[in-house]
């Protein structure tokens, strides 16, 4: 008996810490948003940020996009094949990349590489004490260090997904027609008589944009708050992997039920 | 990293990433579709609606000239009331008929327009008077077999 | 203006329900520098978060130039650390930043300077601690002693009033401890600074300092010139100066009777 209720006081507890974590986290989210003023009359600073968060996280982007719509094309074929509508392979490919699998898998892939990153950076500067020395030079940390960061990322995550599915599509077309052999022009012109840009493609692009607020927030969040040693950071770099995927699936599913309800 | 360099790479991301989204827009998705522009409501009462949903199309020749706006029920004459909110480019007279129809054979349910000849046009709010609601599948299979039975019948007779 | 440039009076400051300070009296004068000396977990650094506005006191209060840094609101407290520089210890520095950039961050984050005048000015800090011809490298070519010598430039861009010290001889090869006691001694007199230092280290400090401070346990266990500090009878500063491995500092941490543990009591 004493066991049961240490364990439920104990899973009280846990989930107490976990809510008051997410308050802490609320407030340096409205901290950062009140604090990007700087950032953006020193735009330089956030274009290195979209250097850090895009531009190197394309390789891993594009590659995948090409993989993913490529194994989309052929499993696509397969199951449609045997409803003798392998015509409609184009509007399988388009809808599943601009609707989920864009937003949705550009999104985890960011986290992991770009998110990770963020963590990374963010907590070996608490620790080392950078932070406090920016402090105490009279720099606020969060307007030269964490703004300028959450909006190169918040910039990058859209156009990403854009590409993800771009190249997603572009994998499909070589897989089912150049490869297959399903019947090009049908490819394209069912695609374009499905695919709506406001309802899928804009969609698409509003899903991506809450994701990369999502990730980014947590990656800054864990790599502020991390306790400032070794350990410390790569526990917080875990966590933000594993958080952000959490959101990001979540937040998808919420999104969905909102979006394409109904349609 | 040298700044021109840097700015280099990152104006060519923002670049190729928005070419993505145009490329998305214009040859994935159907940008001449009807999602921005000025509309006008006509509503239009229905028996059966069958399958159909909001923002279905709605066309006259097979080009889509606007979105099906709202569905309603009329609690008074039991009927569905279904608002249509057609392109603001394209005038109809004011005996157009509305069909429900479904594009092939298991696809989704739209509304089909066909114009009629009056010389007064719709306006916004008109109501269509004529309308024929959805084929609901079973009642045309229990037709079919009903039809079925009766020719049996007629057959048998001369037989006897 | 007064001849102190800090005031400390009856500081107290507890963090959570454990007093780590209780009741520190401290002054330093213009153009001193100062040391503060005692066992780790004194609360030595605690009191430079305080001076330097970071924490708030439990009670009492410290004045710099005649301003009370408790009572500060965000806008003041950066306006007065504008004229305070602060050398951690192990430098941090921006490790995404060269040399120059780092030195150059506040003169670039405060000032509206041209570029040549930057140049100039930072040229001229890294030229007095010798590491001019540094400019270009990254932090992490740098040596623990070359960074910290960095930081001490970084820190002296502004011209401040007052620089506190972390720790800034811990580490260090023979060479490079004695080029940072001069640094700090030249830099307090021909910048008309003052200077806290926090430290274990009496023999380099006591070469430099003017006064000295000796925390423990939360207060000021005493205090003089180094000579009287050198000479000092007082068991603890007596254990501490000279490095006795026993003393009113313990050598066994507390446990139970020794016969008792080996079980050697019947």
């Amino acid at each position: 008996m004493e066991a049961v209720i240490r364990s439920v006081r104990g899973l009280g507890h846990r989930i107490v810490n976990v809510v008051q974590r997410m308050g802490v986290a609320a407030r340096f989210f409205v901290l950062t948003l009140l604090h990007s003023g700087p950032s953006f009359r020193r735009f330089q600073l956030i274009l290195h940020e979209i250097y850090s968060a895009g531009v190197l996280s394309l390789i891993i982007i594009l590659v995948s996009g090409l993989f993913v719509g490529m194994v989309l094309g052929l499993q696509g074929y397969e199951t449609l094949q045997t409803y003798g509508s392998s015509d409609a392979l184009g509007i399988l490919v388009a809808l599943s990349l601009v609707r989920e699998l864009g937003p949705v898998v550009a999104a985890l892939l960011f986290a992991s590489r770009a998110g990770s990153a963020i963590t990374a950076e963010i907590g070996l500067m608490r620790a080392t004490e950078q932070i406090e020395a920016m402090e105490m030079m009279a720099v606020d940390p969060i307007a030269r260090v964490v703004a300028p960061r959450f909006w190169g990322a918040v910039i990058s995550m859209p156009l990403l997904a854009a590409l993800f599915s771009a190249m997603g599509i572009f994998g499909g077309y070589l897989v089912g027609v150049v490869m297959i052999g399903v019947d090009e022009g049908s490819f394209w012109s069912q695609m374009q008589a499905a695919v709506d840009v406001k309802n899928d493609i804009l969609n698409g692009v509003f899903k991506s944009f809450v994701f990369g607020v999502a990730v980014t927030v947590i990656a800054l969040f864990e790599g502020y708050d991390a306790p400032p040693t070794a350990e410390g950071v790569s526990r917080a770099t875990t966590r933000t992997v594993v958080t952000s995927s959490l959101a990001i699936l979540g937040l998808d599913f919420i999104l969905t039920a909102f979006m394409f309800r109904g349609v | 990293m040298q700044r021109a360099t840097l700015d280099i790479w990152v104006g060519a991301f923002v670049i190729a990433g928005l070419a993505a989204v145009l490329f998305l827009a214009l040859k994935v998705g159907n940008m001449a579709g009807f999602n921005t522009g000025q509309t006008y409501a006509v509503s239009a009462r229905f028996g059966n609606i069958g399958g159909l949903k909001r923002r279905a199309p709605v066309k006259s020749s097979g080009v889509v000239v606007g979105r099906v706006d709202d569905i309603g029920f009329d609690n008074q004459t039991y009927e569905a009331n279904v608002t249509l909110a057609l392109d603001s480019r394209y005038r109809f007279p004011a005996d157009t008929s509305a069909a429900i129809m479904t594009s092939g054979l298991l696809g989704e349910q739209y509304i089909a327009l066909e114009a009629g000849g009056d010389k007064k046009m719709l306006k916004d709010g008109d109501k269509l008077k004529l309308t024929q609601g959805a084929v609901v599948l079973e009642n045309l299979i229990g037709q079919f077999l009903y039809n079925k039975a009766g020719e049996k019948g007629t057959e048998e007779k001369p037989a006897q | 203006m007064s001849d102190n440039l800090i005031e400390i009076r009856d500081l107290s400051f507890a963090y959570g329900e454990r007093m780590v300070l209780k009741g520190i009296n401290l002054t330093a004068r213009r153009g001193q520098v100062i040391a503060i000396m005692g066992n780790s977990g004194c609360g030595k650094t605690t009191l430079l978060r305080l001076i330097g506005g970071a924490l708030k006191p439990t009670s009492g209060s410290v004045q710099v130039d005649g301003i009370d840094v408790g009572a500060l609101d965000q806008d003041g407290l950066y306006k007065l650390r504008r004229r305070m520089g602060m050398l951690f210890q192990f430098g941090a520095l921006f490790t995404d930043l060269s040399v120059y950039e780092n030195v150059a961050f506040q003169l670039r984050e405060h000032t509206d300077l041209p570029e040549e005048m930057i140049r100039d000015l930072v040229l001229m800090k890294l030229n007095a601690v010798g590491l001019r011809g540094a400019h270009a490298l990254m932090p992490s070519e740098l040596s623990g002693g070359m960074a910290r010598r960095v930081a001490l430039a970084r820190s002296i861009a502004l011209d401040p009033m007052l620089i506190m010290y972390d720790e800034p001889f811990a580490g260090l090869d023979p060479i490079s401890l004695g080029v940072t006691g001069e640094l700090i001694r030249r830099l307090t007199d021909s910048l008309g600074m003052t200077s806290i230092v926090v430290t274990h280290d009496v023999q380099e400090s006591l070469k430099i300092v003017d006064y000295v401070y000796f925390v423990s346990d939360g207060v000021v266990e005493a205090q003089g010139t180094a000579a009287d500090i050198k000479a000092s009878v007082l068991p603890f500063v007596h254990q501490f100066v000279h490095g006795e491995a026993d003393g009113p500092v313990p050598f066994h941490y507390p446990a139970p009777p020794y016969r008792a543990d080996l079980g050697l009591n019947a």
